[in-house]
């Protein structure tokens, strides 16, 4: 087998009339982080939440190491999900939980650890992203940027195959984006196989092994960072950077 | 003053306290079955199986669409005619029996759509972290999204409360000895309706605003962990 992690073919997804994704097709490998840019409505969002099984698609396929999706079976969409951390715009922390227990609730109900088994890694985890002194803080109790480090190490406990961050910096106040990029960094730096959908071009400029350029659901051009923001070949590329990067 | 105490020997208070406690008892039962009724009923109306959605939808619509004093009567002048036709035999009701059943039956297609409600009312984001990490529908129920309705579902079960106290009142028209019948009861005694209808609601003052006030202190207590 190759090292092929995600295998995206020809996936359309139609909401009401939007073709929100247009037969993508997208390969992804073991190490690979790819950024997907493009203006809003793009299907950028909707595109990951496909792969993950959070949109179905209308058609096509997706492999996850592998093995085909089985859209219709809640038990092989399950087990898929373990390969799969997935991180929201808007953290989505479990209110009710403190910290702790927001990142030992699927190791211990999901992979069946043992509750000091999954505290011990928590901590590990937190301290990593630099929150351990909040493990009993409640989640209403944190700012922004501390909530998606939290949602970044509750991830981290399920130990995914592969990351997918949905605008993790969208919801941020700017002061607080740069403590968020920092730990995808540090992720990246490890070799973890990153999709990172974003409007920080700087970001995705910096760690990206290849850059996705979508527009209207299609994906209209991809490369290394250097050929996307620095050679772009498409009109619809051109005149999105033109833009983004003015502003 | 003179009236006063006239009515209030101890007898008197007594029977009326006696018909107080009648009326917390059917509001207590009620309020049990009605939620057992209302947990079954919004289970339905979430349900994937369209028919099972259909029988939810068919229930609250019948009962939030008919007086409850007609309820109340058909189980107590109907359920007897239902139940010589299928088991042949008569039997008398008892005024408190049918009540409850009649009353947990209404209550329960309220509570049917205070549990649904506050259910659909968590952000979807809460259902989705849920899926993304892995979580089987039944522990996403259980886990995270039980618990966090039912913080907002604690409220409006107060009030349903509140409501069934005042509501057990319909049962004096069956004959059943709860506080308004007995003050009814004393009214014709002494000629004078006036003085128990006061007292009575004297009782039911004490009684809902005593269950508002724990409420409050409650709703405070868990808004504090928030
Ligand atoms: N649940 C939905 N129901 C209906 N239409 C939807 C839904 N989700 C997305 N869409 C539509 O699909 C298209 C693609 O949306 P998507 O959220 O994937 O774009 P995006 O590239 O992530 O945009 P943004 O940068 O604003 O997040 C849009 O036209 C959007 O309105
Ligand atoms: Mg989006």
């Amino acid at each position: 087998m190759t090292n092929e992690i995600i295998k995206v073919d020809g996936v359309t997804k139609i909401f009401k009339h939007v073709k929100a994704v247009d037969n993508v097709s997208l390969s992804i490998k073991k190490g690979d982080i790819v950024s997907i840019i493009g203006p809003s409505g793009s299907g950028k969002s909707t595109l990951i939440r496909c792969i993950n099984g959070l949109e179905i698609p209308d058609s096509g396929e997706i492999y996850i190491d592998g093995e085909k999706v089985d859209f219709g079976n809640d038990k092989n969409l399950e087990q898929m999900r373990l390969k799969i951390g997935f991180v929201f715009q808007h953290f989505n922390l479990f209110p009710h939980l403190t910290v702790l227990e927001n990142l030992t609730l699927a190791p211990i109900n999901v992979l069946g650890k043992s509750e000091e088994d999954a505290k011990a890694l928590a901590e590990t985890l937190l301290n990593r992203v630099g929150l351990l002194d909040k493990k009993d803080s409640y989640p209403a109790q944190l700012s922004g940027g501390q909530k998606q480090r939290v949602a970044i190490a509750r991830c981290l406990c399920m130990q995914p195959e592969v990351f997918l961050f949905d605008e993790p910096t969208s919801a941020l106040d700017p002061e607080m984006i740069g403590e968020v990029l920092d730990v995808m960094q540090e992720l990246a730096s490890e070799g973890t196989t990153m999709i990172i959908v974003t409007h920080e071009m700087g970001f995705a400029k910096k760690v990206s092994s290849r850059v996705v350029f979508m527009d209207k659901g299609e994906i209209v051009e991809q490369g290394s960072a250097t050929d996307i923001f620095d050679h772009p070949q498409s009109a619809r590329l051109q005149e999105f950077l033109s833009k983004v990067l003015r502003s | 003053m003179e009236i006063l105490s006239v009515f209030l020997t101890p007898e008197n208070i007594q029977y009326m306290l006696k018909g107080a406690l009648m009326s917390v008892v059917v509001a207590v039962c009620s309020l049990f079955f009605g939620t057992i009724l209302g947990v079954l009923g919004a289970a339905a109306k979430m349900s994937r199986n369209k028919f099972i959605k259909m029988l939810g939808g068919v229930y609250v619509q019948i009962i939030r669409g008919t007086p409850m004093m007609l309820q109340i009567l058909f189980f107590y002048l109907g359920g007897p005619v239902i139940w010589k036709f299928l088991f042949g035999r008569v039997f008398t009701p008892n005024p408190f029996v049918v009540g409850i059943i009649a009353i947990s039956i209404n209550s329960g297609a309220y509570s049917t759509e205070l549990i649904r409600s506050a259910i659909q009312s968590i952000d979807k984001g809460q259902w989705e972290a849920s899926k993304a990490l892995g979580l089987t529908y039944k522990q996403m129920m259980k886990l995270v999204i039980l618990p966090q309705s039912f913080k907002r579902i604690l409220p409006p079960f107060i009030s349903e409360f509140i409501t069934l106290i005042k509501d057990s009142s319909l049962l004096s028209s069956i004959g059943a000895v709860e506080l308004l019948t007995s003050a009814k009861v004393l009214g014709a005694n002494y000629y004078n309706y006036i003085v128990p209808l006061c007292m009575a609601s004297v009782v039911y003052l004490v009684m809902t605003m005593t269950i508002s006030y724990f409420a409050n202190k409650l709703e405070r207590r868990l808004a504090e962990s928030d």
